[in-house]
């Protein structure tokens, strides 16, 4: 008996610990696909009850509505498809440009709450008690309304700068007039950046050669700003601009940004802004003091000290709560609806109500956020790897 | 075991819910009887249509016409109304989803709507056409002269692609601003964000009402649209849907007899066969619609008739302050026209 119970071949297959884990899984996930099967049956069986349309043939069906802003050109005789592309341009847009600024914006103030000047400390702190607790929802209207009830209206429109125009559409300023030469600027904007990267490649590994150092900022600007200048001049220097003027309601030419922009971009950068100046200044606190009096003790000056010593270490605790604050602005940016910013959350809610299609148009909405979400979440993890402590 | 155990309760309540899911749409009549109420969607910011007034108490044309339902379900309407506010956006959906047993939101009846938000409209209660409001400050004669100027309108309404429809069709640049929420909306226009305020010609004249300066707006007398404005119910409720239409009819119906809240008792009285199998003298309406008797007679004497309805909200006493125009009885050259209750 005794040599039965240790005989392995006699043993039941179930009471084998990796065969039951894979009978496990293989249980768990029918049963996850079992519901998700079950859900999606009932929906869809409950909308043909209620002769609800379904499926995403509107997408081909002309939108015949406006919306307010756009990056491509979009009328209202265009398909619900780029309606959507619309949105979804406007909230990269938004989106985009609002983790920029408030990653600067936030740096800037996390770094303003350490400093040893008790006024610019005080700031800091008392910049991010203030926008760190007051919903973001109701900055939008503060700010939204402070636009359009301060300026005027573009009959009284201010102006600053000759063609600069402030009013309560929003700021018009001129552009260069469409000319050839403006693409070749670009491109050569493009091959400056390339320059310089390579410039301090080789600057980086001269100076890890043979300490000498080379003035790596002011030849970058040299070429960023001479390349661009030079392609200009050999192009004829084009200077005809496209000037806004006061045409019928509004004004005409140039480019506008509008309130409901500027009233987004705004209260996202400022309410966000405040959550990364505290990560960014927990990040600088959890380097141990012995950093600085180290790097001091070498001849670095304070400036240096924060760049090469602190900052590199403290990017480690900073990053991975950075990308969930940025993340964060991506998905508040869905608050444009209460102001009138055409993001995709509005132009997808405008289809909806138009189609009567709830279901595809709220599909579509999560899966253009958790697109955007893992995009940037990829980005940040790829970058929080690059400035790991290399080990040696 | 546990596990197998605790996989087999899932797959049992899975399938339990499952008959629940599929419940269909056709009791709706018997729901509200059981809980005792009418869950009712409204609009919540148009004074003269849905708005509750400073006391908390609704007030308007829709929601009168809720009430005229809640009477003839219950034969009062005190405490048998819940009202959800909704906007332009989340209306449908909050019929389709059962979160309402009625929308009475001053909402466009379209061949579209009919036949893919699974709803079916009912008598028009409003027959309304889209209009313009600008500042006198502006100039401006004629909606033709609007070419370049800057819109406020409500995403997701019909209002919203008339106005693309009407701009493109004349070949005029606009820009719009979309904002869901019609007090913030109508607040931006106020404050100049834009030129000109577009939607129903009622709704612009109850925000012209509520604003700081009603003298300083004009609507223009261009109407772009026709906006049948009818109470909706789900599709495939037959019962609850002849419910609802009939208690709108039912008001009209009694203007054109002349019947008001304030003779009604007397005409109980009345030797004319129609009138008193109007008022459910004689019996066979109300068990018909599986309502009571009385049910056109409780309209009338709690809510009023038509005509009553219209001049208590928005007509031309009220700051609203709207003639009956389309609205009027067929028999005065308007639309409204109630078919027999017989």
């Amino acid at each position: 008996m005794a040599s039965e119970q240790t005989n392995n071949a006699k043993t039941y297959f179930w009471n084998d610990e990796k065969t039951r884990a894979i009978i496990y899984q293989i249980v768990t996930a029918a049963f996850v696909a079992f519901i998700g099967y079950y859900l999606i049956s009932n929906v869809q069986t409950n909308m043909e009850k209620q002769s609800i349309a379904s499926g995403f043939g509107f997408i081909e069906k002309e939108a015949a509505f406006e919306i307010g802003e756009s990056l491509v050109e979009y009328s209202a005789a265009d398909t619900y498809g780029r309606a959507l592309l619309v949105g979804v341009l406007n909230t990269l847009k938004v989106s985009l440009v609002g983790m920029i600024l408030t990653t600067i914006l936030g740096t800037i103030i996390g770094v303003c709450t350490l400093s040893s000047n008790w006024l610019i400390s005080k700031f800091g702190t008392m910049y991010v008690e203030l926008f760190q607790n007051i919903p973001v929802l109701l900055q939008l209207f503060f700010f939204y309304a402070l636009f359009y009830e301060i300026f005027p209206a573009p009959r009284q429109a201010l102006n600053p700068v000759t063609g600069v125009f402030i009013t309560n559409r929003g700021i018009d300023f001129p552009v260069p007039a469409p000319d050839p030469a403006w693409g070749y600027i670009g491109l050569a904007f493009v091959a400056a950046c390339i320059v310089i990267w390579l410039v301090n490649r080789w600057a980086v590994k001269r100076q890890e050669r043979s300490g000498q150092q080379f003035p790596m900022f002011w030849v970058g600007l040299g070429i960023l700003i001479g390349l661009p200048l030079l392609t200009w001049i050999l192009n004829g220097a084009p200077t005809q601009m496209d000037v806004p003027v006061l045409k019928g309601f509004n004004f005409q030419g140039g480019r506008n940004i509008s309130p409901e922009f500027s009233a987004l971009l705004i209260g996202l950068v400022l309410y966000t802004a405040s959550f990364i100046a505290q990560i960014v200044r927990a990040g600088i606190q959890s380097i141990s003091h012995g950093q600085t009096e180290a790097a001091m003790s070498i001849g670095l000056k304070p400036g240096m000290v924060l760049k090469l010593v602190i900052f590199p270490q403290a990017l480690r605790v900073i990053v991975p709560p950075l990308t969930s604050q940025l993340l964060n602005l991506t998905k508040n940016s869905s608050l444009a609806v209460a102001i009138g910013y055409p993001d995709f959350v509005q132009v997808a809610g405008t289809t909806i109500n138009q189609t009567g299609q709830a279901v595809e148009g709220v599909a579509m909405m999560m899966v253009v956020y958790l697109t955007f979400s893992l995009l940037t979440s990829a980005f940040m993890n790829w970058y929080n790897k690059k400035i790991k402590i290399v080990e040696r | 075991m546990k596990l197998w155990k605790s996989l087999f309760i899932g797959c049992s309540l899975v399938a339990m819910s499952a008959g629940l899911a599929f419940a269909d749409n056709g009791d709706t009549l018997k729901d509200v009887q059981a809980k005792g109420y009418i869950q009712v969607g409204v609009n919540g910011d148009l004074f003269g249509f849905g708005k509750a007034d400073q006391k908390g108490v609704w007030k308007g044309l829709d929601v009168d016409t809720a009430r005229a339902v809640a009477v003839a379900v219950f034969g009062d309407y005190k405490d048998r109304l819940r009202y959800t506010p909704l906007t332009a956006k989340t209306r449908f959906t909050a019929l389709q989803s059962k979160e309402i047993d009625v929308l009475t939101r001053n909402c466009t009846q379209t061949l579209g709507r009919d036949t893919s938000l699974g709803l079916d409209f009912v008598q028009v209660n409003y027959y309304d056409g889209q209009g313009f409001m600008v500042p006198k400050a502006l100039g401006v004669e004629s909606a033709k002269e609007l070419g370049g100027a800057t819109v406020c309108v409500l995403p997701g309404t019909t209002t919203e692609q008339n106005a693309a429809d009407f701009f493109r069709s004349n070949n005029m640049e606009w820009k719009t601003v979309t904002i869901e929420n019609t007090a913030e909306l109508s607040q931006a226009f106020w404050a100049g964000r834009c030129d000109v305020l577009t939607s129903d010609a009622s709704q612009l004249a109850g925000l012209r009402a509520s604003a700081p300066k009603p003298e300083d707006y004009m609507i223009l007398p261009d109407i772009i649209s026709k906006e049948p404005l009818a109470p909706a119910v789900r599709h495939g409720d037959n019962q609850w849907k002849d419910i609802v239409n009939y208690s709108v009819l039912a008001m009209i119906n009694a203007e054109e007899m002349g019947i008001t809240s304030a003779n009604v008792d007397e005409m109980l009285k009345s030797t004319d066969p129609k009138i008193q199998r109007f008022l459910g003298v004689s019996p066979g309406n109300g068990a018909a619609l599986g309502l009571d008797e009385k049910f056109a007679y409780n309209i009338i004497k709690q809510v009023g008739n038509y005509g009553e309805v219209f001049e208590r909200n928005v007509g031309v006493n009220t700051p609203l302050g709207i003639e009956r125009g389309l609205n009027a009885l067929w028999t005065d050259g308007g639309l409204m026209y109630s078919p027999p209750f017989k």
